[in-house]
């Protein structure tokens, strides 16, 4: 099976974020990176099915030139090879670009399979996968929480709303977009790290894949997000934070 | 050009963001000053037609074909996609729902168009619609734009708008079923009836008083003390996703999108940072406590008491302050 799997470097979980200059994204120098947690077990579950079934799996993001990193680190877990569409615009860019750039590169090879992640960690759009199958004109399924690719085709476990669950049957190729959690992910190890430096990298520029730069839809501002309840933040020491905090409850909200 | 809102249904029954939906789409076509159409699919979907041509809405429009009897991307994106060609809305109006999720992506691409997700509010200028999304895990919001031509494709968030503000119809609104070109072998996947994996064992709708954990909580042998706390209170012990992920807690104590919806007296978030899928399963409670080590963390734009401090620090402190209460 030939298996491309998407991952992006978005900033890490616990960066302190406030907007830049022209209001279209977070402020990002001194910050650290990371693959997107979500990617994480699309990665894990990607090798797995090469485990069990044989074949190779590529990781493949668009993304500035530090994106490269996150590539090295797919390498290092199991990952066969890397391609980068490399461009700042993936920065902040739609879905829709980059499901373009994504496809782009994933056209020009054959390919059984394709996994990404439900949702960003900075954009949020969940839809690249959605819209990347579209431009591959790939059956897709999303939220998916196991696959069993041992047939000709993919059974796979659907999640729906408030804990029910769904079996969808697709033919191959096909992409399937993962649920957080579906996995174990497995840690890179020294070994890895070593061999990743002799995978085979692929780089590609936005005009080598002949993309221009659509854009659809952009963040005109970024700010804050207003309160909606009024917040009564609790000071003092732990003590008299806990001792405040249960005054409050019983005789203020009348809770306890 | 008008507004269409597209409803969700399963089975015949409504799914409940519908009409959240919907309160959004009249709120747009009163501020753009133009018609609103209501559309339902599926396969016999005349009595949910009904339903909705009471509402204040210009027309209703069905889509009924068997090849929609159950929801698949391919059959749903192609009906929506001729019903967008023959309509010509300017914007198109989803719930956030996972169907939605699954679909409105692939049929906005198909249309060469954006599909601007999980919007959390709408407003109208002159050149056009500006939504408000949540980015960042709702650390920091933005006002989007969309380049281009109409349609407009968006998603309204869970809790963004309100069914009951949904205005009835003075009289009956007519239905019109589209004629669609569909057939059984347009659908390339196919689906098995919903499941569950394990009857709920506790049913956290019921508590009163709930404690519940987050990826703050750091490791499985920092759960104990949370239970410490949900034990001294008399409450019941939940969490986020991650943790029940992990295996740190079963899943049937999972609050949010994926698990469980409760509306307690107490909630005590200890450690949760506040996505929305966290929070659409737990902003019912009456009084929301969050303790977070992060002032920015988006649990306190909905927490009426919040303290900003380890949250190793303050459980101790109040499971003890409430030992010496009682
Ligand atoms: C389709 C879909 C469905 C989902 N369904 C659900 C669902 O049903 N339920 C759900 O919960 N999530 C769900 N999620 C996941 C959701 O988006 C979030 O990822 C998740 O809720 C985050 O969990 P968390 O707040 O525990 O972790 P994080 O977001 O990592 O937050 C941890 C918080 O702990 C704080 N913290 C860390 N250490 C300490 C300390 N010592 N003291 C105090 N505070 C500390 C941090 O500041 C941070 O705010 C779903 C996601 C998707 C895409
Ligand atoms: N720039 C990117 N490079 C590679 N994969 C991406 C990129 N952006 C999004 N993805 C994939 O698409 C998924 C959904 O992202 P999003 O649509 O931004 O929420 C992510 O989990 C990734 O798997």
């Amino acid at each position: 099976m030939n298996i491309f799997v998407c991952v992006k470097q978005v900033m890490a979980r616990d960066s302190v974020l406030r907007p830049n200059e022209t209001g279209t994204w977070a402020v990002d120098d001194g910050v650290s990176f990371e693959m997107n947690e979500p990617d994480t077990f699309a990665l894990e579950e990607a090798l797995r099915l090469k485990e069990r079934h044989g074949g190779e799996v590529v990781a493949i993001t668009a993304g500035p030139a530090r994106s490269a990193s996150t590539l090295r680190e797919a390498l290092a877990k199991g990952a066969d090879r890397a391609i980068h569409v490399e461009g700042n615009r993936y920065v902040e860019s739609d879905a829709y670009a980059t499901a373009q750039a994504l496809a782009a590169a994933i056209r020009r090879e054959p390919h059984d399979l394709v996994l990404t992640g439900l949702q960003s960690d900075d954009a949020g759009f969940g839809q690249t996968g959605v819209i990347l199958a579209e431009l591959l004109e790939l059956p897709h399924a999303t939220i998916i929480m196991e696959i069993d690719a041992s047939g000709g085709q993919l059974r796979c476990k659907r999640e729906l709303e408030a804990g029910w669950f769904q079996t969808i049957t697709l033919p191959r190729p096909a992409l399937l977009t993962i649920q957080s959690g579906i996995n174990k992910v497995r840690y890179a190890t020294l070994m890895g790290i070593k061999r990743a430096r002799r995978k085979p990298f692929r780089r590609y520029s936005p005009d080598e894949l002949g993309i221009g730069e659509p854009v659809h839809q952009r963040v005109r501002s970024l700010y804050q997000p207003r309160q909606s309840k009024q917040t009564e933040f609790l000071e003092g020491s732990s003590q008299e934070v806990a001792a405040k905090l249960l005054n409050k409850l019983r005789f203020e909200a009348r809770v306890l | 050009m008008s507004v269409l809102v597209v409803t969700e249904q399963a089975g015949g029954k409504w799914h409940r963001m519908s009409f959240e939906c919907l309160a959004a789409g009249q709120a747009a076509a009163g501020a753009m000053g133009c018609p609103l159409a209501a559309l339902v699919a599926g396969s016999g979907v005349g009595d949910l037609a009904a339903d909705l041509s009471a509402k204040q809405v210009s027309e209703v429009i069905a889509l009924d074909d068997p090849v929609l009897g159950t929801y698949s991307p391919d059959g749903f994106a192609e009906a929506l996609r001729q019903a967008v060609e023959q309509i010509q809305p300017r914007l198109v109006l989803f719930p956030h729902t996972y169907q939605v999720r699954d679909l409105a992506p692939k049929l906005a691409a198909s249309l060469g168009r954006a599909f601007v997700s999980d919007a959390v509010g709408i407003r109208f200028e002159r050149d056009g619609p500006v939504f408000v999304r949540q980015l960042f895990q709702g650390k920091l919001h933005g006002d989007v734009v969309v380049d281009g031509p109409p349609p407009y494709f968006a998603s309204v968030q869970s809790g963004a708008f309100r069914a009951d503000s949904v205005v009835d119809g003075e009289a009956p609104a007519s239905v019109r079923f589209l004629d669609l070109a569909l057939a059984p072998s347009m659908v390339r996947t196919s689906s098995e009836p919903p499941f569950q994996d394990a009857k709920d064992a506790v049913d956290l709708g019921s508590a009163d008083i709930i404690v519940s954990v987050g990826r703050g909580i750091q490791d499985p042998a920092n759960i104990p003390q949370a239970q410490a706390l949900a034990t001294a209170l008399g409450g019941e012990l939940a969490a986020s996703r991650p943790i029940c992920d992990n295996g740190w807690l079963p899943l049937d104590r999972q609050i949010g999108s994926s698990g469980q919806t409760v509306s307690p007296n107490l909630y005590l978030a200890l450690g949760i940072s506040g996505a929305i899928q966290h929070v659409v399963g737990m902003k019912g409670a009456k009084t929301i406590v969050a303790v977070n080590k992060d002032r920015g963390a988006p649990i306190f734009e909905i927490a009426d008491y919040g303290v900003v401090a380890d949250l190793f620090e303050i459980v101790p402190a109040l499971v003890k302050a409430r030992g010496e209460v009682e």
